[in-house]
Parts: structure tokens; sequence; C-alpha cells
């Protein structure tokens, strides 16, 4: 590993962690006092939203296709780990094991689901694919309300609790990432090259059945691991939840943040899903809100907010230090 | 046997609203390439309409299904705005951007609807005042023959409309090359324009039968009739007028038949596994035709 990059992820890990001890000390210190619940649902619902939405964002940025069946493959990782953990909840297993045993079997569960429905559908691009997507997520929940062992339409409840929010803050940042440098490696710019011009790279050999499985794959598993985070944080579920509205808000919060970019993402996630819960008497306008900026967004910067454009810990901090320099060379040049 | 019969009746009094809706959906295909998301929900606009118009004309002393006259033109005024505002300024930014567009409008409408008239669904008032028929031992509503017969009707004159009349060539010349279209002197913005228009008519005669049926308005009505008939258009071959009938016709039959004989719980599955199917198997559809793709 070239020593550039092993400090760029010493700086990056130092940042998070920074970030992490901040967001610990103001729960811990209990500065909200009666409300520090409260923050700390939120501050989870941002974390399985901004998975979901990367992992969309691999899809739809990345792939350049469109999935609006995203909350089906949520749904499959959510009953998959309650259904595991429902089982095992007697079998002493640590919390902390239980929860990742959860996280894993979610994430291979949906990861699966990709793999059978991406191989006969990522024939189909563009309209036709978005619209498949729907399908098969309708597909799901309609199974899910007809298996008894769902629940059987009515309301799964009872599901340990076993997402907290910092377990839930790590799990956030291996999954986002592993999707970073999954987007930044051979694999990942394989499948830019595959977006760009599919015809022009299964020319050069690409395999692009492979590569668009193989993206699709991986979007569905970390969709998976979000739905259980979901399932361990809200406890009870029931199958309409997971339905096309679910899927249009995730596709909605990739678009407005940027097509591409997982700094987008991340902000985007994070606002829109903390917002409606600050402002309560927002949350009905929310939805309408967002329809009208995505159409705004359209006309005027398809791009979306940060278009392709990647926050870095790293850059931001030589820039500032060559500010400072210069700012050190004028004032010195004064005297 | 009775049981058939009537299923059989009750599919096709579904499949004609399908059909109606996929009309929409075809026709403004057939022009822009783009499925237009917002179509389902111009039901929704047409169906609130005539939840306040039906009581009006009744009061009035005139036949309720008059109010289709008033959902046609809100419908039409909904159509029209929405193409005008959102598609035309994403119209030559490619296919990924008119989607999005389209989802945000359907987005946009379905919340609006819900900001304006609440979330409790809303009973629209008895439109038909038709009796019962027996068939073979079966009792069949006059109102559902009514539905089948209007849905044939409009798809006949559809069909005439785009073959024979000068408008209609023009609706076919403007996907074929927009250019050479507007060398010619066709108004190409007017003819998508009346495109809509006419679509969206067809979606306010669709929320007349689909509420003389299921008297029921709710906000998120038109997203999933929207995608079904979508399945239905695209069943039929996308692009193609009789197409839309008959993908219509063949969904409404499935369905209502599934729901009868086969699981109860799963129809909906079943539709949408045959939108797999066909797209897997033939994309163009029923009587559709294969175009293949130019490097």
């Amino acid at each position: 590993m070239p020593k550039k990059m092993k400090t760029n992820y010493l700086i990056n890990l130092i940042g998070l962690i920074l970030l992490f001890l901040v967001l610990y000390a103001a729960f811990e210190s209990g500065i909200f006092g009666s409300r520090t619940n409260y923050f700390m649902g939120i501050a989870t619902t941002a974390c399985y939203t901004i998975i979901m939405v990367t992992s969309l964002n691999l899809l739809v940025g990345i792939m350049g296709e469109f999935s609006l069946g995203h909350a089906g493959f949520m749904s499959v990782g959510a009953y998959a780990s309650a259904i595991l953990t429902n089982a095992l909840s007697d079998a002493g297993i640590p919390d902390l094991a239980l929860f990742l045993l959860a996280l894993l079997i979610g994430g291979i569960a949906a990861g699966i689901t990709g793999v059978l429905v991406g191989i006969p559908t990522l024939k189909l691009r563009g309209d036709y694919l978005a619209i498949v997507t729907v399908a098969f997520a309708e597909i799901i929940r309609v199974a899910f309300t007809n298996f008894s062992i769902t629940g059987g339409g009515r309301t799964m409840s009872g599901i340990k609790k076993l997402s907290n929010f910092y377990w839930v803050f790590w799990v956030t940042v291996v999954c986002v990432a592993f999707m970073y440098m999954f987007i930044r490696s051979r694999f990942g710019r394989t499948v830019k090259a595959i977006r760009e011009d599919y015809i022009a790279a299964a020319a050069s050999g690409v395999n692009v059945t492979f590569y668009k499985v193989l993206t699709f794959t991986i979007s569905a598993f970390f969709a998976g691991v979000a739905g259980a985070i979901y399932a361990h944080y809200i406890t009870a579920m029931i199958p309409t939840t997971f339905n096309f509205n679910y899927s249009a808000e995730f596709l909605t919060e990739v678009i407005i943040g940027g097509t591409g970019s997982m700094t987008g993402s991340i902000i985007g996630a994070t606002f829109l899903s903390a917002l409606p819960e600050m402002l309560r008497s927002f949350s009905k306008y929310r939805m309408l809100g967002y329809s009208v900026v995505l159409v705004l967004i359209m006309i005027f910067r398809p791009g979306g907010i940060f278009g392709s454009w990647e926050f870095s810990l790293s850059r931001a901090l030589s820039r500032f230090s060559m500010k400072a320099k210069a700012a050190n060379k004028n004032g010195k040049e004064d005297e | 046997m009775s049981i058939f019969i009537q299923s059989l009746i009750n599919g096709l009094n579904q499949g004609a609203i399908y059909a109606l809706i996929a009309l929409g959906y075809t026709m403004v295909y057939g022009i822009l390439r783009m499925i237009n998301f917002a179509h389902g929900d111009f039901i929704m606009v047409g169906a609130y309409t005539l939840f306040y118009t039906v009581p009006m004309m009744v009061n009035h002393g005139m036949p309720a299904w008059l109010a289709v006259i008033a959902a046609i033109a809100a419908c039409v005024v909904v159509g029209v705005l929405v193409e005008r505002i959102a598609y035309k300024p994403v119209r030559n930014s490619g296919s990924i951007s008119a989607l999005i567009t389209a989802l945000a409008m359907s987005l946009f409408l379905e919340n609006l609807a819900m900001v304006l008239f609440g979330a409790n669904p809303k009973t629209i008032p008895k439109i038909f005042d038709l009796p019962m028929i027996d068939i073979l031992g079966a009792k069949i509503q006059v109102k559902y023959l009514l539905t089948l017969g209007i849905g044939l009707a409009i798809m006949i004159c559809m069909t005439l409309f785009v073959r024979l009349t000068k408008i209609g060539k023009a609706m076919r010349a403007v996907p074929q090359d927009k250019e050479a279209a507007t060398i010619i002197g066709i108004n190409v913005d007017r003819i998508i324009t009346m495109t809509f228009a006419i679509g969206s008519a067809l979606a306010a005669v669709a929320a007349l039968m689909y509420c003389s049926t299921y008297p029921r308005a709710t906000t998120d009505m038109g997203t999933m009739m929207g995608i079904k008939a979508f399945i239905a258009a695209v069943l039929g071959g996308i692009g193609v007028i009789p197409g839309a009938m008959l993908g219509g016709m063949i969904l409404g039959l499935i369905e209502i038949f599934v729901k009868v004989y086969i699981a109860p719980g799963w129809y909906e599955a079943i539709t949408y596994g045959i939108l797999i199917v066909v797209l897997l198997i033939k994309p163009s559809g029923i009587l559709g035709k294969n175009v293949g793709e130019k490097v």
C-alpha cells in the first residue's frame, strides 16, 4: 500500500473516531436530557437510511440503472434476520455476536435474492428494468403477506431490540467504507465503463452480465444489512411498510444527494431522515417537498446537489494547511 | 358454471378499466418513449373530481354520470400542466431524467392530494343506477357490460383516430423522426400536448368506470393501478393501441380467475410475475414488433 494511501486511511479513521466521540459524549453527558433516547433513535434511523441510500447509489450512480424495488431487499434482510434472532433468542449468545450474526444473515438472504432477481432481469435496461424491480419488490411483499413465518400479513412483533446507536454507527462506517472501496476498485471501474457504454465494454472483453449481477448483489446485500438493523431497531414490522413508496423515497434521496456521490448520499440521507423527525408539523409536507425539489433538480441540476463530488478529509486538511501557510507567508511579508 | 360466468364478466370489467388506463400509457410511450408514472395518478384526480361533482349533478337533477365531463376537464388540465411544466424541460435529457421526473410528478400529485383531501378514503356516491340481469343462472351487473362496451368503443375510436385523421398521422410521425416531422410542418410540441390531453381524458373515463365498480377514492389508488395498467400495456405490446386493449383484458381475466379459483392471496404476485415473464421472453409484447438496437 502506498504511504499516501495509508496516511489517508489513518486521517479518515481519526476523523470518524472523533465524530463518534463527539456523538458519544453528547448522548452520554445527557445534554439532551429526557430527549436523549429520542435523538439516539433519530441517529439510528439516519444510519440505516445511509446504508440504504448509498447501496442504492451503487446501482443508480455507478451502474447507471434504476431500482424502484430496493425496499423489497430491505424487507428480505429484515425478515430473515428477525426470524433468526427469534429462533436463537434462548441460545445464550451474547447480544453483540447475535446482532452481527443477524446482520450477516440479513445481508446474505438479501444478497441471494439479489442474485436470483438480477440474473434474469439485468438483461433489461432503463425503464423496463425499473418497472421489473417494482414487480419483484411487490412479489416479495405479497409473499411475506402470505407466509405464516413472517406474520401472515399481520405485524411481526417481539423482535429483540439489538440495534443500539453505538454499534450501528460502526456497522454503517464499515458498510459505506466497503462500498466506497468497491467503487474505487478494479470492479467499480469496470462497472463504470459498462455504464458509459455497455456495447463498447462488452467489445473489450468485459463480461457485462457478471459485473451487473455482482453490483446488484452487493447493493442488495447492504440493503439486507440495513433491513436487519431496521428490524432490530423498530422491533415490530409489517410487510406493507416495504412498499413502492418506500422504495421511491430512497431513490428520491439518492437523486437529491447526487447520483454517484457517496458524500451526497450520506448527507442527503442524514438530513432527509432527520428533518421530518425534528419538525413534526413538516412531515405532512415532506414528500410533497421532496417531489418539488426532485423536479427542480431534474430541470436545473440533473446530477443532484453534490453531482459526483466526494468529500475528502485529507484533501480538506491539506487545503486548510496550505491556506494557513499562505496566510503565514503573507503575514511575514507584511512585516 | 354461474361462478364461472360471473368471474368472466368481472374479469372483463376489470380488464376494460385496465385497458382504458393502458391506452393512455401506450399513447404517451408511443410518442415520447417514456413511462408516465403520473398517469395512474390522473385516475386519482378523476376519482376525487367525481367525489365532489357527482352530488352536485344529482342535486341539479342531472344524471350522475355527466360528472365525467368535469372529471375529463380536471384530468386534461392536470395532464397538460404536468407535461408543460415538468416533462417538457427534460424531454431532451435522456430517458433516466424523464423517468425520475415522471416518478416525482406521481409523488407530487399523490402528496398534494394527501394535503388537500386528507388521508381518509372518500366514498363516491352511486353513479349508475342499473339493474342486475340473469345469464345462465349468474347474476350480472349491467354496468359491467356497459364498462366493457365503453372500453371497446373507445378503443375502436382511438384506432380509427390515429389511423385516419391528420392529427393521428402526426402522432405517428413524431416518434419516427422528430426533426423530419418538424420540417414538414408538424408542431411537435402541440402534438405531444394533445397526446397527453387525450391520455388524461381516457384516464378520467377510466376513473368513472373504476368508481362505479369500487366507489372509493384514496390518494394512493393511482400508483398500483398505474403499474398494473402499465403491465397490461407491456403485455399487449407497448405503443400499439389494440395491444393495450388486449393486454388489459388478459390481465383483468387472469387476476379475477386467480382470485376466485386458485389463490386469493397471491393474485397480485401473479400479475407481476406475468410482467417479468413477458419482458424476459418477448419484451415487445403480444402485438408488438421486435426492434433491434442500434449501436
